[in-house]
């Protein structure tokens, strides 16, 4: 199967899990996964992170069903803040440099790393540790400071953002990965992968001026949908989310959540941190939004769920 | 072989603090501030004792070696001199000229008595190294950027990300005109006349000349081996030479050894002064005899003893005190007045925009350490390293937000970054003591300034929205997004754990006055501590759905 393939079967999936049961779309898979039933999201809990990435990317058959040989590939973590990893603020390196060093196992011929961060750019690529891994593992690591690096591209789809400058990384890619850390957030409730788009996009000021939720779930609309979603949860900001204070609002939940579903994937994330503390959907309602905009389901009884535990 | 070494010392100081100044993406390590550290003018202000006493030391030792190693306005001369000379179709030959010591010592007393009147804008527009940081920061900064820029376009192109892309800051009409100023006159007098400059001008070049008459070791023609052919004078930049009478007038001379290299007699030397006693004939002895009768008269027409010359000095002075009295009247009535400007301008300008507040911050805010306002006023010679290093952009150079005594002082603002929580760079640059150096610690309670909230221009507010970006930015929750309407949450100000670093005001999306801004301080506070939250111990054994 190829990219192309892939990304139509993930967009009819979309619209089709709204009105039928996920079993049915087994048969829109092609042959070669038919063996068994598709996997529409793969939970891991209890190992490293990059442990349990490696497990969860097996489930799925592997990273050659994402990235065939000779692809640019471009990874997009959430760098947001000058945080060194215990605070949580940024997504785990250990997890991007293994999905890195995958992507180069699996054939890619470019595999680039970048966000568009909150923080002085350089001090969070250097405090985040998510630089250095990236660079050990091969890939390169791109700013994303300036105006130039980012073009305009319509959304025809989205309710009030009509269009946004995309950062040319992920526009020039032919497969990307959107790899969010959950963590608590003082504006959108949490911030996921769908809020993780945020760093994908230069004029952020104007998601807060038009509506930050409507805006999130309408960027998400870009054609270029991400493979796959990949949640860090290792470490989770319970509290005084997106950058956090200190050390106390970090907890150690060593969880990992992947899906090219990103309103699902998000909607798992979002259970598994109301068990750490109380956040009910509605406040993360760039979920619901999302669902409106047929960006895929919050009900995760439609999906083929993998829960595994190391 | 001193002429040798002194290049070589002073093109390694000239490099490292010229590079240190322009270095945006941090390759030089902070060691390297140590040459800013061990200027003349910021480590006396800042009473760094020790360094004072070193460079004392030195020139009283050596002469002044501080002018032509250390100080990097004067290298940029001895560059530029250089530089000139490779245009010319034959050297330029230096001629002795006359030391100008009333002006001199003029320049020198107007820049103390203005400090200590507290004016210190005279002596930061001299200061010769605050004077090179200005023409680095505002003048080769942009070109070192630009060329930056370049290279960025050039290997992007080929899928190389080496280089990135900068943003070229202008930092007003202020700064930058002075600094082209600046570089204009010390320029052109360099290329025509060597170091003209520091011997005529410059306050610190007056002291330590003073000082360096008195240095163990001088340089010295030797009158036995002396045919008195000139080379030595024309080749001194710093024209204090006289090979007629083969004398040096060492309140001028900066030790660059060119005399000694330039002499083919071997006639120059440079030794401690009871060994010039030794060599030299009855003749030189004579000479210096005089040589030091001259200085004495010179200290002594200080003291006001009457002379022929000595009446003239001080009429002189008299008028000079009287003109400085209605300079002083003028400076004062500019100064009260260019601190009201600013307010009856605002008032100007105070016209709603739609239904939105209009926001002024109503005292400057100053950087992290800097303590109180009139402490660093005094402190501050402006040589914009903390601008040059600032990661976040923040610190800019003032107008007269400060008044006239803080004219091109840095200020904090936050139109192009704000403060990194964790940053401490500015204050650990700083060499002039402006800036106390904190830990970070110490920077996590220093409260620069305090965040005022104006709910009525807040997107949550006004539209309903959620929204947060300020709250987002805030590093110590200072804004607390509480529940509003429904699930909207709306930020709710603490201004006693607020440290005024201005990610909130920089982040807020309102236009054109923003909901949230940060009030400076006169005098910079300590911040209440947050209050952690409390550790829960969770064990997470299921996924939740």
């Amino acid at each position: 199967m190829n990219r192309r393939n892939f990304l139509k079967i993930f967009a009819l999936t979309g619209v089709g899990l709204a009105v039928k049961p996920a079993k049915s779309l087994a048969a829109l898979v092609p042959e070669e996964n038919k063996t068994e039933q598709a996997v529409d999201l793969v939970a891991v809990m209890g190992g490293e992170p990059d442990q349990m990435f490696r497990r969860a990317i097996a489930e799925f058959g592997g990273m050659n069903q994402f990235v065939k040989s000779g692809q640019k590939v471009c990874i997009k973590p959430n760098i947001g803040w000058d945080r060194v990893p215990e605070r949580a603020g940024n997504t785990n390196p250990l997890l991007i440099s293994e999905i890195i060093r995958q992507c180069f196992a699996a054939g890619a011929s470019e595999v680039t790393v970048f966000d568009h961060t909150c923080d002085d750019w350089v001090k969070c690529y250097q405090n985040s540790g998510i630089e250095a891994a990236a660079k050990e593992a091969g890939a390169k690591v791109l700013p994303g400071h300036q105006e130039s690096y980012y073009r305009q591209v319509e959304l025809p789809k989205g309710k009030i953002l009509k269009d946004a400058k995309i950062h040319q990384a992920i526009l020039d890619s032919d497969v990307w990965f959107n790899v969010p850390i959950l963590k608590n957030h003082g504006g959108s409730g949490l911030t996921i992968s769908m809020k993780n788009y945020m760093g994908i996009v230069w004029d952020r000021r104007a998601f807060h001026m038009k509506g930050l939720q409507q805006c999130i779930a309408d960027v998400c609309t870009l054609d270029k949908k991400p493979a796959l979603n990949i949640v860090d949860a290792y470490r989770v900001l319970q509290t005084n989310g997106p950058q956090g204070r200190s050390e106390s609002d970090v907890v150690l939940s060593k969880a990992l959540f992947v899906s090219p579903e990103i309103v699902s994937v998000d909607t798992a994330a979002t259970s598994f941190f109301n068990q750490i503390r109380s956040m009910p959907m509605d406040v993360v309602k760039h979920l619901e939004l999302g669902e409106e905009l047929g960006l895929g389901t919050t009900d995760l009884n439609k999906l083929n769920i993998k829960r595994i535990r190391l | 072989m001193l002429r040798k070494l002194r290049i070589a010392l002073a093109l390694v100081a000239f490099a490292v603090l010229t590079f240190f100044f322009l270095d945006f993406s941090r390759l030089l390590p902070e060691s390297a501030q140590v040459i800013a550290k061990i200027q003349f003018v910021p480590a006396l202000i800042s009473l760094s004792l020790g360094i004072v006493l070193l460079l004392l030391l030195l020139t009283l030792v050596f002469g002044r070696i501080y002018c032509s190693v250390i100080c990097p306005l004067g290298i940029y001369q001895d560059v530029i001199s250089r530089l000139a000379n490779l245009f010319r179709k034959k050297k330029l030959r230096y001629k002795f000229r006359k030391a100008r010591t009333i002006l001199r010592w003029s320049v020198l007393t107007l820049v103390i008595i203005t400090y200590l009147s507290g004016l210190g804008l005279v002596l930061d527009l001299l200061d010769p190294y605050s004077m090179y940081g200005r023409m680095a920061v505002h003048l080769f900064k942009p070109v070192y950027m630009a060329a930056n820029n370049g290279l960025e376009l050039l290997f992007t192109a080929f899928n190389n990300y080496t280089f990135y892309k900068v943003d070229i800051h202008f930092w007003g009409w202020a700064s930058f005109g002075l600094a082209l100023i600046s570089l204009l006159v010390v320029s052109v007098l360099a290329w025509r006349f060597g170091r003209t400059w520091c011997n005529t001008i410059c306050p610190v070049g007056t002291v330590l000349g003073f000082l360096s008459k008195l240095s163990v070791f001088k340089l010295s023609i030797d009158h036995e081996t002396c045919n008195q052919c000139g080379l030595c004078s024309f080749n001194c930049k710093a024209t204090c030479i006289d090979s007629k009478k083969g004398s040096i007038d060492y309140s001028r001379c900066v030790a660059c050894f060119n005399c000694m290299e330039s002499c083919n007699k071997k006639g120059v030397k440079y030794l401690p002064f009871w060994k010039v006693k030794k060599t030299g004939t009855d003749k030189t002895q004579v000479k210096t005899v005089s040589g030091k009768i001259q200085a004495k008269t010179k200290t002594k027409t200080k003291k006001r003893i009457e002379t022929n010359t000595d009446t003239k000095i001080e009429v002189k002075t008299i008028n000079k005190t009287k003109t400085d009295a209605s300079k002083r009247e003028f400076l004062s009535v500019l100064m009260m007045s260019s601190l009201l400007m600013p307010k009856a301008l605002a008032a100007r300008f105070r016209q709603q925009i739609g239904s939105l507040r209009p926001l002024k911050r109503t005292v400057p805010m100053m950087p992290p350490g800097a303590g109180d306002r009139a402490r660093f006023n005094s402190l501050c010679t402006s040589c914009h390293l903390c601008v040059s290093k600032c990661p976040g952009d923040v610190l800019q150079p003032s107008l007269l937000e400060y008044g006239v005594e803080g004219i091109m002082q840095p200020q904090m603002l936050f139109d192009k970054g704000f403060c990194n929580y964790d940053c401490t760079l500015c204050t650990e640059v700083c060499p002039s003591g402006a800036l106390k150096t904190l830990t970070k610690e110490e920077k996590h309670r220093t409260q620069m300034g305090r965040v005022v909230f104006v709910i009525e221009n807040c997107i949550v507010y006004r539209n309903e929205t959620h929204c947060g970006a300020c709250s987002e930015h805030c590093p110590t929750q200072a804004l607390r997004m509480v529940p509003y309407k429904g699930h909207l949450t709306i930020p709710e100000p603490h201004p006693d754990i607020c440290i005024g670093c201005g990610g909130c005001e920089f982040i807020c999306p309102v236009r054109p006055y923003k909901a949230v801004f940060v009030e400076g301080h006169e005098i910079q506070q300590v911040a209440k501590a947050f209050e952690d939250e409390e550790k829960q111990d969770i064990v997470l054994d299921d996924f939740g759905f």
